[in-house]
């Protein structure tokens, strides 16, 4: 191809017949004007597009996802404050219910002395008055045997004395037997 | 390169034009390249054009606090760049940052888009990186006179030097501030032309090498990555000495 001759004609300076490079592209001075007004289009667009839409607008969503951000930290801060706050409110709540507790417990066992006290004051007189009444009976019993005896002791008296030959002087036989019983 | 590529085709089966992907044509018919012809460095530049406004514009649409993926990447492009434009400018740069953004990220997707199979790479074109880099040069020039008036010539002048020196110096200093654009525009074109070229080349040998062309697929995955990478680099390079020339014209002083 180097050896056939170059149609420039057809294919101007830079180009040799068949479509192939001559040299270097890059130095083919007739493509510059070309390349250089398509160069200048494309950064006019590239600079109008970016200045009027692209820029501005990154530009805002930056701004605003820093405000975003701030403001968010701000408000983790807070939240985290009101967050001790109520832990604090809790633990003294806590402690509150606590004492509050103890408190009661105590009142409670306070409460169950004196009941406890008070029941068994009640039954230590009942037991009393139990004590008594039977101490009584057991009073009356001793008497009303103690007559019996007597009694029964006069009976036989007179009955002896009857059986050796006597005759028995009731009111003589009586009275020894009441002094001998008592004595 | 490519004639001597092309006569070695006619003799052996090795048939490589890593050039003719840089060739710029007209996207309808055959005729001349006008400037104004519509030509595939229009349609990879409008194809720029349409991922600034999908990523950038489309992307942000939600204007969400909590950003969806394509708002995600768009403010992680605009942090990038503010930053670095706030980093290295200083604070009173920050009010260029729209240029500078407008570089970064026509740069970027010009990179990034010629990387795709077929593509036409606009930034491997030194004409398309001469403009840019001219631009940055003659606003950073401009703006450095019209803040600092005459004073912006100190930046020639380093006052740390002994006396002596200085005006070595200043010759030096000027010098390299001249070649500043020419850097600036090669270094882009000339990262991305390399690449490239040398992936096509590679292409080439799998076409040629039959069962053996793993070797050359394999190598050509790993160039690709690799040019993924030079893609980005390229752009915050170049936008990152943006940022470095604009802060010698707010402050010349050293």
């Amino acid at each position: 191809m180097a050896t056939e001759p170059i149609d420039i004609e057809a294919a101007g300076t830079c180009v040799d017949a068949s479509g192939g490079a001559i040299g270097m592209p890059q130095l083919c001075f007739d493509w510059f004007p070309n390349q250089i007004f398509w160069l200048l289009v494309t950064l006019v667009v590239i600079y109008f597009v970016l200045t009027r839409v692209a820029l501005p607008r990154i530009a805002t969503v930056l701004a605003e996802r820093q405000g975003t951000i701030t403001n968010d930290i701000a408000a983790a801060e807070e939240l985290k404050l009101k967050a001790e706050e109520a832990e604090k409110a809790y633990e003294k709540a806590l402690a509150d219910a606590r004492s509050e507790a103890q408190k009661i417990i105590a009142e409670a066992k306070a409460d169950m002395q004196g009941d406890l006290d008070a029941a068994s004051a009640k039954a230590d007189a009942e037991i009393a008055a139990r004590v008594a009444e039977s101490e009584k009976e057991i009073g009356k019993i001793r008497d009303s045997a103690m007559d019996s005896v007597q009694t029964v002791a006069k009976d036989i008296a007179g009955e002896i004395v009857e059986a050796m030959g006597g005759k028995a002087d009731k009111a003589a036989l009586d009275s020894a037997i009441d002094t001998r019983v008592k004595g | 390169m490519a004639t001597e590529d092309a006569a070695h085709g006619e003799g052996g089966g090795l048939a490589i034009h890593p050039m003719d992907q840089f060739i710029v044509k007209p996207l309808f018919g055959d005729g001349p390249v006008m400037w104004y012809t519509p030509t595939n460095v229009t349609l990879w530049m409008a194809v720029a054009v349409v991922c600034t406004i999908l990523l950038m514009v489309i992307g942000t649409r939600g204007r969400n606090v909590v950003p969806s993926r394509a708002q995600s990447m768009g403010e992680l492009a605009y942090g990038f760049v503010y930053k670095m434009v706030e980093d290295v400018s200083g604070r009173d740069g920050v009010k260029y940052f729209p240029y500078i953004m407008t570089l970064f990220i026509f740069i970027v997707f010009a990179n990034m888009l010629g990387l795709l199979p077929m593509a036409f790479t606009t930034t491997s074109h030194i004409a398309v990186t001469a403009v840019l880099a001219m631009l940055v040069f003659l606003t950073v020039t401009i703006l450095g006179f019209v803040k600092n008036g005459a004073g912006f010539l100190s930046l020639f002048w380093v006052s740390s030097a002994p006396l002596a020196l200085r005006p070595i110096l200043a010759i030096i200093e000027i010098i390299s501030y001249f070649v500043r654009p020419v850097s600036h525009s090669i270094r882009l074109a000339g990262n991305l032309m390399a690449g490239h070229a040398v992936i096509k080349v590679f292409a080439g040998f799998a076409g040629a090498m039959g069962l053996a062309s793993f070797v050359p697929i394999l190598a050509i995955t790993a160039i690709y990555a690799l040019e993924v990478l030079v893609a980005f680099i390229q752009a915050y390079v170049f936008t990152i000495l943006t940022c470095v020339y604009l802060k010698d014209a707010l402050h010349p002083h050293h």
